[in-house]
Protein backbone atom coordinates (compact mmCIF):
# COMPACT_ATOMS: atom_id res chain seq x y z
CA UNK A 1 0.00 0.00 0.00
CA UNK A 2 2.23 2.93 1.67
CA UNK A 3 4.86 1.21 2.66
CA UNK A 4 7.27 3.96 2.65
CA UNK A 5 4.91 6.44 4.91
CA UNK A 6 4.05 4.02 7.52
CA UNK A 7 7.76 3.56 7.60
CA UNK A 8 8.17 7.82 7.94
CA UNK A 9 5.30 7.29 10.57
CA UNK A 10 7.08 4.40 12.10
CA UNK A 11 10.37 6.99 12.57
CA UNK A 12 8.07 9.47 13.75
CA UNK A 13 6.77 7.74 16.61
CA UNK A 14 10.48 6.65 17.20
CA UNK A 15 11.84 10.28 17.53
CA UNK A 16 9.02 11.59 19.74
CA UNK A 17 9.43 8.27 22.11
CA UNK A 18 13.24 8.76 22.23
CA UNK A 19 12.67 12.17 24.62
CA UNK A 20 10.53 10.57 26.68
CA UNK A 21 11.81 6.84 26.69
CA UNK A 22 15.28 8.50 27.26
CA UNK A 23 17.11 6.80 24.49
CA UNK A 24 19.82 7.70 21.74
CA UNK A 25 19.81 4.75 20.20
CA UNK A 26 17.72 2.04 18.69
CA UNK A 27 18.89 -1.55 17.88
CA UNK A 28 15.84 -3.53 16.86
CA UNK A 29 12.02 -2.44 16.38
CA UNK A 30 9.32 -5.02 17.04
CA UNK A 31 6.34 -4.29 14.94
CA UNK A 32 3.07 -6.11 15.30
CA UNK A 33 1.19 -7.16 11.74
CA UNK A 34 -1.78 -8.55 10.88
CA UNK A 35 -2.57 -9.96 7.25
CA UNK A 36 -5.34 -8.03 7.39
CA UNK A 37 -3.13 -4.36 7.79
CA UNK A 38 -2.49 -4.02 3.76
CA UNK A 39 1.23 -4.12 4.33
CA UNK A 40 3.31 -6.30 2.15
CA UNK A 41 5.92 -6.75 4.74
CA UNK A 42 8.98 -7.44 2.04
CA UNK A 43 8.01 -4.00 0.87
CA UNK A 44 8.41 -2.56 4.53
CA UNK A 45 11.39 -3.83 5.19
CA UNK A 46 12.91 -2.78 1.90
CA UNK A 47 11.93 0.80 2.99
CA UNK A 48 12.62 0.64 6.42
CA UNK A 49 16.62 0.73 5.80
CA UNK A 50 15.56 3.75 3.39
CA UNK A 51 14.26 5.90 5.70
CA UNK A 52 16.09 5.01 8.88
CA UNK A 53 19.39 6.18 7.15
CA UNK A 54 20.53 9.26 9.43
CA UNK A 55 18.27 8.80 12.04
CA UNK A 56 18.43 6.97 15.59
CA UNK A 57 17.03 3.94 13.69
CA UNK A 58 19.85 4.05 11.38
CA UNK A 59 20.92 -0.10 11.19
CA UNK A 60 18.08 -0.95 13.43
CA UNK A 61 17.21 -4.46 12.55
CA UNK A 62 13.26 -4.70 11.70
CA UNK A 63 11.64 -7.69 13.59
CA UNK A 64 8.16 -8.19 12.25
CA UNK A 65 5.73 -10.33 14.43
CA UNK A 66 3.03 -11.54 11.76
CA UNK A 67 -0.03 -12.29 13.30
CA UNK A 68 -2.45 -14.79 12.25
CA UNK A 69 -5.94 -13.25 10.84
CA UNK A 70 -9.05 -14.59 12.71
CA UNK A 71 -12.64 -14.33 12.46
CA UNK A 72 -15.94 -15.36 14.17
CA UNK A 73 -17.84 -17.42 11.86
CA UNK A 74 -21.49 -16.32 12.42
CA UNK A 75 -22.81 -19.21 10.82
CA UNK A 76 -20.88 -22.34 13.02
CA UNK A 77 -20.73 -19.73 15.78
CA UNK A 78 -16.70 -20.37 16.45
CA UNK A 79 -13.26 -18.33 15.71
CA UNK A 80 -11.34 -19.64 12.58
CA UNK A 81 -8.62 -18.57 11.38
CA UNK A 82 -8.76 -16.24 7.74
CA UNK A 83 -5.70 -15.28 5.54
CA UNK A 84 -7.32 -13.02 3.26
CA UNK A 85 -9.95 -10.36 3.68
CA UNK A 86 -13.07 -12.58 1.59
CA UNK A 87 -11.71 -16.27 2.46
CA UNK A 88 -14.51 -18.20 3.57
CA UNK A 89 -15.00 -19.99 6.72
CA UNK A 90 -12.51 -23.02 6.98
CA UNK A 91 -15.28 -24.88 8.64
CA UNK A 92 -18.45 -24.37 6.84
CA UNK A 93 -17.26 -22.17 3.87
CA UNK A 94 -19.68 -19.18 4.76
CA UNK A 95 -18.45 -15.75 4.15
CA UNK A 96 -20.67 -14.10 6.80
CA UNK A 97 -17.20 -14.06 9.03
CA UNK A 98 -16.38 -10.91 11.13
CA UNK A 99 -12.58 -10.09 11.67
CA UNK A 100 -11.60 -10.17 14.84
CA UNK A 101 -8.17 -10.24 15.03
CA UNK A 102 -5.57 -9.24 11.58
CA UNK A 103 -5.99 -6.25 10.87
CA UNK A 104 -2.87 -4.59 13.66
CA UNK A 105 -0.28 -2.47 12.55
CA UNK A 106 1.49 -1.35 15.30
CA UNK A 107 5.03 -0.54 16.97
CA UNK A 108 5.57 -3.53 19.46
CA UNK A 109 8.29 -2.81 21.31
CA UNK A 110 12.00 -1.17 21.03
CA UNK A 111 15.84 -2.28 21.86
CA UNK A 112 16.89 0.97 22.68
CA UNK A 113 20.83 2.37 24.24
CA UNK B 1 2.89 10.84 10.71
CA UNK B 2 3.58 11.58 7.23
CA UNK B 3 0.43 9.93 5.65
CA UNK B 4 0.81 10.92 1.94
CA UNK B 5 2.54 8.20 0.65
CA UNK B 6 6.38 7.89 0.21
CA UNK B 7 6.05 11.80 -0.24
CA UNK B 8 8.75 14.30 0.98
CA UNK B 9 7.23 16.72 3.05
CA UNK B 10 4.86 19.85 3.04
CA UNK B 11 3.11 18.73 -0.20
CA UNK B 12 -0.49 19.56 0.79
CA UNK B 13 -1.68 22.57 -0.39
CA UNK B 14 -5.39 23.26 0.65
CA UNK B 15 -6.84 25.60 -3.04
CA UNK B 16 -3.38 27.25 -3.32
CA UNK B 17 -2.14 27.53 0.36
CA UNK B 18 0.63 25.50 0.39
CA UNK B 19 0.39 23.50 3.90
CA UNK B 20 4.08 24.06 4.59
CA UNK B 21 5.24 21.80 7.60
CA UNK B 22 6.48 23.50 10.08
CA UNK B 23 4.26 26.02 10.65
CA UNK B 24 1.07 24.29 9.44
CA UNK B 25 1.98 20.51 10.81
CA UNK B 26 0.63 18.80 8.11
CA UNK B 27 3.41 16.68 9.04
CA UNK B 28 6.07 15.92 11.83
CA UNK B 29 7.13 18.11 14.36
CA UNK B 30 3.72 20.26 15.16
CA UNK B 31 2.49 21.41 18.22
CA UNK B 32 -0.90 20.10 18.69
CA UNK B 33 -1.42 19.79 22.26
CA UNK B 34 -3.82 16.75 21.62
CA UNK B 35 -0.52 14.72 19.71
CA UNK B 36 1.19 14.39 22.71
CA UNK B 37 0.32 13.52 26.48
CA UNK B 38 0.40 9.95 25.08
CA UNK B 39 4.20 8.86 26.22
CA UNK B 40 2.78 6.30 28.18
CA UNK B 41 4.12 6.61 31.71
CA UNK B 42 3.05 3.45 32.51
CA UNK B 43 5.69 1.99 30.39
CA UNK B 44 8.36 4.56 31.31
CA UNK B 45 12.09 3.57 31.12
CA UNK B 46 11.54 -0.08 32.21
CA UNK B 47 13.12 -3.25 30.41
CA UNK B 48 11.79 -6.83 30.55
CA UNK B 49 12.98 -9.11 32.04
CA UNK B 50 10.30 -11.45 30.56
CA UNK B 51 12.21 -11.20 27.26
CA UNK B 52 14.43 -13.14 29.22
CA UNK B 53 17.79 -12.13 27.15
CA UNK B 54 18.30 -8.42 27.95
CA UNK B 55 18.70 -7.56 31.43
CA UNK B 56 18.41 -4.54 33.16
CA UNK B 57 21.57 -2.43 33.43
CA UNK B 58 20.23 0.83 33.41
CA UNK B 59 20.87 0.91 37.06
CA UNK B 60 23.97 -0.55 38.05
CA UNK B 61 25.33 -1.66 41.35
CA UNK B 62 28.20 -0.35 42.65
CA UNK B 63 30.30 -3.33 43.15
CA UNK B 64 34.56 -2.60 44.01
CA UNK B 65 35.34 -4.23 40.61
CA UNK B 66 33.41 -1.39 38.54
CA UNK B 67 36.16 0.61 36.58
CA UNK B 68 36.65 4.36 35.75
CA UNK B 69 36.91 3.19 32.24
CA UNK B 70 33.01 3.32 32.05
CA UNK B 71 32.76 7.45 32.99
CA UNK B 72 33.09 9.15 29.86
CA UNK B 73 34.72 12.72 30.77
CA UNK B 74 33.82 15.65 28.25
CA UNK B 75 35.60 18.31 29.83
CA UNK B 76 34.00 19.66 33.32
CA UNK B 77 31.38 17.01 32.24
CA UNK B 78 31.19 13.60 33.86
CA UNK B 79 29.31 10.84 32.29
CA UNK B 80 28.53 7.96 33.91
CA UNK B 81 26.79 5.15 32.35
CA UNK B 82 27.92 5.96 28.35
CA UNK B 83 29.17 3.32 26.48
CA UNK B 84 28.85 -0.43 27.50
CA UNK B 85 27.76 -0.79 31.04
CA UNK B 86 29.89 -2.30 33.67
CA UNK B 87 27.79 -5.18 33.86
CA UNK B 88 29.56 -7.98 35.89
CA UNK B 89 28.02 -10.56 33.34
CA UNK B 90 29.79 -10.43 30.07
CA UNK B 91 28.34 -9.17 26.93
CA UNK B 92 25.50 -7.23 28.32
CA UNK B 93 25.41 -3.10 27.74
CA UNK B 94 23.42 -0.57 28.04
CA UNK B 95 20.76 -2.20 25.94
CA UNK B 96 16.71 -2.09 27.50
CA UNK B 97 13.73 -2.74 26.16
CA UNK B 98 10.89 -0.18 25.73
CA UNK B 99 6.92 -1.00 25.14
CA UNK B 100 5.70 0.96 22.57
CA UNK B 101 2.63 -0.50 21.56
CA UNK B 102 1.83 2.57 19.31
CA UNK B 103 -0.66 1.88 16.40
CA UNK B 104 1.28 3.48 13.61
CA UNK B 105 -1.77 4.76 11.51
CA UNK B 106 -3.13 5.96 15.52
CA UNK B 107 -2.17 9.51 14.75
CA UNK B 108 -4.62 9.97 12.15
CA UNK B 109 -7.33 7.69 13.50
CA UNK B 110 -6.82 10.18 16.55
CA UNK B 111 -7.48 13.56 13.86
CA UNK B 112 -10.55 11.12 12.53
CA UNK B 113 -11.79 11.17 15.89
CA UNK B 114 -11.45 14.91 16.41
CA UNK B 115 -13.30 15.23 13.07
CA UNK B 116 -16.15 12.46 14.03
CA UNK B 117 -16.64 15.13 17.63
CA UNK B 118 -17.35 17.91 14.87
CA UNK B 119 -19.39 16.91 12.74
CA UNK B 120 -21.58 15.29 15.53
CA UNK B 121 -21.52 18.44 17.06
CA UNK B 122 -22.81 20.22 13.95
CA UNK B 123 -25.31 17.08 13.10
CA UNK B 124 -23.08 16.90 9.94
CA UNK B 125 -23.70 13.90 7.75
CA UNK B 126 -20.32 12.93 6.29
CA UNK B 127 -19.71 10.70 3.52
CA UNK B 128 -16.87 9.64 2.17
CA UNK B 129 -16.62 8.90 -1.92
CA UNK B 130 -13.91 6.36 -2.83
CA UNK B 131 -13.28 5.01 -6.36
CA UNK B 132 -10.87 4.46 -8.72
CA UNK B 133 -10.09 7.40 -11.46
CA UNK B 134 -12.65 8.24 -13.77
CA UNK B 135 -15.74 5.66 -11.69
CA UNK B 136 -17.69 8.87 -12.71
CA UNK B 137 -17.88 9.86 -8.91
CA UNK B 138 -17.89 13.57 -9.71
CA UNK B 139 -20.83 13.43 -12.28
CA UNK B 140 -23.15 11.51 -10.43
CA UNK B 141 -22.05 14.14 -7.26
CA UNK B 142 -22.94 17.12 -9.41
CA UNK B 143 -26.13 15.53 -10.04
CA UNK B 144 -26.78 14.24 -6.98
CA UNK B 145 -26.33 18.00 -5.48
CA UNK B 146 -28.66 19.74 -7.82
CA UNK B 147 -31.36 17.46 -6.14
CA UNK B 148 -29.96 17.68 -2.78
CA UNK B 149 -29.13 21.56 -2.44
CA UNK B 150 -32.71 22.20 -2.00
CA UNK B 151 -33.26 20.27 1.06
CA UNK B 152 -30.02 21.53 3.12
CA UNK B 153 -26.80 22.82 2.95
CA UNK B 154 -24.42 20.61 1.08
CA UNK B 155 -20.75 21.09 1.10
CA UNK B 156 -18.13 19.00 -0.77
CA UNK B 157 -14.19 18.59 -0.22
CA UNK B 158 -12.21 17.93 -3.08
CA UNK B 159 -9.54 15.20 -2.90
CA UNK B 160 -7.01 15.32 -6.02
CA UNK B 161 -2.99 14.87 -6.50
CA UNK B 162 -3.20 18.27 -8.91
CA UNK B 163 -5.52 20.91 -10.19
CA UNK B 164 -8.90 22.61 -8.82
CA UNK B 165 -10.94 21.63 -11.84
CA UNK B 166 -13.36 19.03 -9.80
CA UNK B 167 -14.42 21.59 -7.29
CA UNK B 168 -14.77 24.17 -9.73
CA UNK B 169 -16.99 21.87 -11.20
CA UNK B 170 -18.75 21.49 -8.01
CA UNK B 171 -18.33 25.75 -7.19
CA UNK B 172 -21.35 25.31 -10.55
CA UNK B 173 -23.32 23.94 -8.56
CA UNK B 174 -24.02 26.33 -6.21
CA UNK B 175 -22.60 24.98 -3.24
CA UNK B 176 -19.34 25.12 -1.14
CA UNK B 177 -16.09 23.49 -2.25
CA UNK B 178 -12.98 23.30 -1.09
CA UNK B 179 -10.09 21.52 -3.08
CA UNK B 180 -7.52 19.16 -1.38
CA UNK B 181 -4.08 18.80 -3.44
CA UNK B 182 -2.38 15.95 -1.92
CA UNK B 183 0.37 17.03 -3.90
CA UNK B 184 2.17 13.23 -4.54
CA UNK B 185 -0.04 11.68 -2.05
CA UNK B 186 -2.35 9.36 -2.94
CA UNK B 187 -5.39 9.46 -0.18
CA UNK B 188 -6.72 12.38 1.89
CA UNK B 189 -5.98 11.95 5.78
CA UNK B 190 -8.10 13.20 8.57
CA UNK B 191 -5.88 16.02 9.05
CA UNK B 192 -6.42 17.82 5.60
CA UNK B 193 -10.33 17.25 6.15
CA UNK B 194 -10.19 18.96 9.63
CA UNK B 195 -8.06 21.63 7.60
CA UNK B 196 -10.53 21.97 4.81
CA UNK B 197 -13.47 22.29 7.29
CA UNK B 198 -12.33 25.62 7.93
CA UNK B 199 -13.13 26.99 4.89
CA UNK B 200 -16.70 26.68 4.77
CA UNK B 201 -19.69 28.71 5.95
CA UNK B 202 -22.44 27.55 8.61
CA UNK B 203 -23.22 24.02 7.20
CA UNK B 204 -24.64 22.38 10.28
CA UNK B 205 -27.24 19.56 9.55
CA UNK B 206 -26.38 19.94 6.25
CA UNK B 207 -24.28 16.94 4.21
CA UNK B 208 -20.49 16.90 3.53
CA UNK B 209 -18.97 14.58 0.61
CA UNK B 210 -15.61 14.03 0.77
CA UNK B 211 -14.65 13.29 -2.58
CA UNK B 212 -11.28 11.09 -2.14
CA UNK B 213 -8.44 10.84 -4.72
CA UNK B 214 -9.06 8.23 -7.11
CA UNK B 215 -7.42 5.19 -5.71
CA UNK B 216 -9.27 2.08 -4.57
CA UNK B 217 -6.22 0.89 -1.90
CA UNK B 218 -4.91 3.54 0.32
CA UNK B 219 -7.94 5.62 1.57
CA UNK B 220 -9.69 2.45 2.77
CA UNK B 221 -6.83 2.36 5.64
CA UNK B 222 -7.06 6.19 6.76
CA UNK B 223 -10.67 7.10 8.69
CA UNK B 224 -11.34 10.56 7.85
CA UNK B 225 -14.27 10.95 10.97
CA UNK B 226 -16.91 10.06 7.95
CA UNK B 227 -20.07 8.20 9.12
CA UNK B 228 -19.98 6.26 5.78
CA UNK B 229 -17.45 5.39 3.34
CA UNK B 230 -19.47 4.60 -0.23
CA UNK B 231 -17.79 2.79 -3.06
CA UNK B 232 -18.03 4.05 -6.30
CA UNK B 233 -17.56 1.11 -8.90
CA UNK B 234 -18.56 1.78 -12.55
CA UNK B 235 -19.51 -1.23 -15.06
CA UNK B 236 -17.15 -0.16 -17.41
CA UNK B 237 -14.00 -1.50 -14.88
CA UNK B 238 -14.83 -5.47 -14.29
CA UNK B 239 -16.80 -7.21 -11.76
CA UNK B 240 -14.03 -9.16 -9.86
CA UNK B 241 -12.66 -5.48 -8.65
CA UNK B 242 -14.33 -5.67 -5.42
CA UNK B 243 -12.16 -9.25 -5.11
CA UNK B 244 -9.16 -7.39 -6.54
CA UNK B 245 -9.35 -5.02 -4.25
CA UNK B 246 -11.22 -5.83 -1.36
CA UNK B 247 -9.65 -3.80 1.57
CA UNK B 248 -11.98 -1.01 -0.04
CA UNK B 249 -14.91 -2.56 -0.34
CA UNK B 250 -15.11 -4.09 2.95
CA UNK B 251 -14.55 -0.68 4.27
CA UNK B 252 -17.12 0.68 2.45
CA UNK B 253 -20.86 0.49 3.78
CA UNK B 254 -22.62 1.14 0.17
CA UNK B 255 -21.17 0.47 -3.43
CA UNK B 256 -22.62 2.73 -6.17
CA UNK B 257 -23.02 0.60 -9.01
CA UNK B 258 -22.28 3.58 -11.52
CA UNK B 259 -23.27 3.74 -15.09
CA UNK B 260 -25.56 1.18 -15.51
CA UNK B 261 -27.29 3.03 -18.33
CA UNK B 262 -24.34 1.62 -20.45
CA UNK B 263 -25.46 -2.15 -19.19
CA UNK B 264 -26.78 -2.76 -22.79
CA UNK B 265 -23.15 -2.13 -24.33
CA UNK B 266 -21.10 -4.07 -22.06
CA UNK B 267 -20.44 -7.65 -21.21
CA UNK B 268 -20.60 -6.92 -17.56
CA UNK B 269 -22.33 -9.55 -14.98
CA UNK B 270 -24.19 -7.59 -12.95
CA UNK B 271 -25.45 -10.12 -10.40
CA UNK B 272 -21.56 -11.23 -10.36
CA UNK B 273 -20.15 -7.94 -9.28
CA UNK B 274 -23.01 -7.83 -6.28
CA UNK B 275 -22.11 -11.24 -5.14
CA UNK B 276 -17.93 -10.79 -5.67
CA UNK B 277 -19.02 -7.18 -3.26
CA UNK B 278 -20.80 -9.37 -0.49
CA UNK B 279 -18.08 -12.08 -0.37
CA UNK B 280 -15.53 -9.48 0.86
CA UNK B 281 -18.54 -7.51 3.04
CA UNK B 282 -21.67 -9.33 3.93
CA UNK B 283 -23.07 -6.30 4.80
CA UNK B 284 -22.62 -4.18 2.27
CA UNK B 285 -25.50 -2.23 0.32
CA UNK B 286 -25.43 -1.70 -3.04
CA UNK B 287 -27.45 0.48 -5.89
CA UNK B 288 -27.44 0.46 -9.02
CA UNK B 289 -27.80 4.10 -10.54
CA UNK B 290 -26.59 6.59 -13.52
CA UNK B 291 -26.56 10.36 -13.12
CA UNK B 292 -27.29 10.37 -16.72
CA UNK B 293 -30.25 8.73 -17.02
CA UNK B 294 -31.20 9.10 -13.34
CA UNK B 295 -31.75 5.39 -12.73
CA UNK B 296 -31.25 5.11 -9.06
CA UNK B 297 -30.89 8.45 -8.51
CA UNK B 298 -34.17 8.55 -6.40
CA UNK B 299 -32.73 5.57 -3.91
CA UNK B 300 -29.39 6.68 -3.47
CA UNK B 301 -30.87 10.32 -2.15
CA UNK B 302 -33.13 7.97 -0.05
CA UNK B 303 -30.56 6.19 1.44
CA UNK B 304 -28.80 9.83 2.28
CA UNK B 305 -31.19 11.46 3.50
CA UNK B 306 -32.82 8.77 5.67
CA UNK B 307 -29.00 8.55 7.42
CA UNK B 308 -28.73 12.77 7.61
CA UNK B 309 -32.54 13.29 8.96
CA UNK B 310 -31.41 10.11 11.61
CA UNK B 311 -28.67 11.74 12.47
CA UNK B 312 -30.02 14.99 13.11
CA UNK B 313 -32.55 13.32 15.53
CA UNK B 314 -30.57 11.65 17.69
CA UNK B 315 -28.56 15.27 17.71
CA UNK B 316 -31.83 16.45 18.81
CA UNK B 317 -32.65 13.43 21.88
CA UNK B 318 -28.86 14.25 22.71
CA UNK B 319 -29.78 18.01 23.31
CA UNK B 320 -33.26 17.75 24.99
CA UNK B 321 -31.74 14.86 27.54
CA UNK B 322 -29.28 17.80 28.24
CA UNK B 323 -31.91 20.65 28.55
CA UNK B 324 -33.32 18.89 30.82
CA UNK B 325 -30.66 17.89 33.02
CA UNK B 326 -29.73 21.70 33.35
CA UNK B 327 -33.23 22.36 34.22
CA UNK B 328 -33.02 19.82 36.82
CA UNK B 329 -30.70 21.30 38.21
CA UNK B 330 -32.02 25.08 38.72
Amino acid sequence: MHEMSVCEGIIQVLEDQAISQNYTKIKTVWLEIGPLAMIENDSLRFCFDAVTRNTLAEGAQLEIIELAGQAWCLQCAQTVEIKKRYDACTACGSYQLQVTQGEELRIKELEVE
Amino acid sequence: MCTVCGCSEGEVSIEGHHQGHGSTHTHGSHSHSHEHGHGHSHNGNHSHSHTGTYSSDTGHDTGLEETESVIVAEGDNLHFGHGPAHAHAPGLSQTRMVQIEQDILGKNDRYAAQNRQRFDAMSLFTLNLVSSPGSGKTTLLTASIEQLKTRCPVAVIEGDQQTANDADRIRETGVQAVQVNTGKGCHLDAHMVGHAMAHFEDISGGLLFIENVGNLVCPAAFDLGEAHKVAILSVTEGEDKPLKYPDMFYAADLMLLNKVDLLPYLDFDVEQCIAAARQVNPDIEVIQISARSGEGMSEWQGWIEQRRVARIRKRIDQLTGQIHQLEAMV
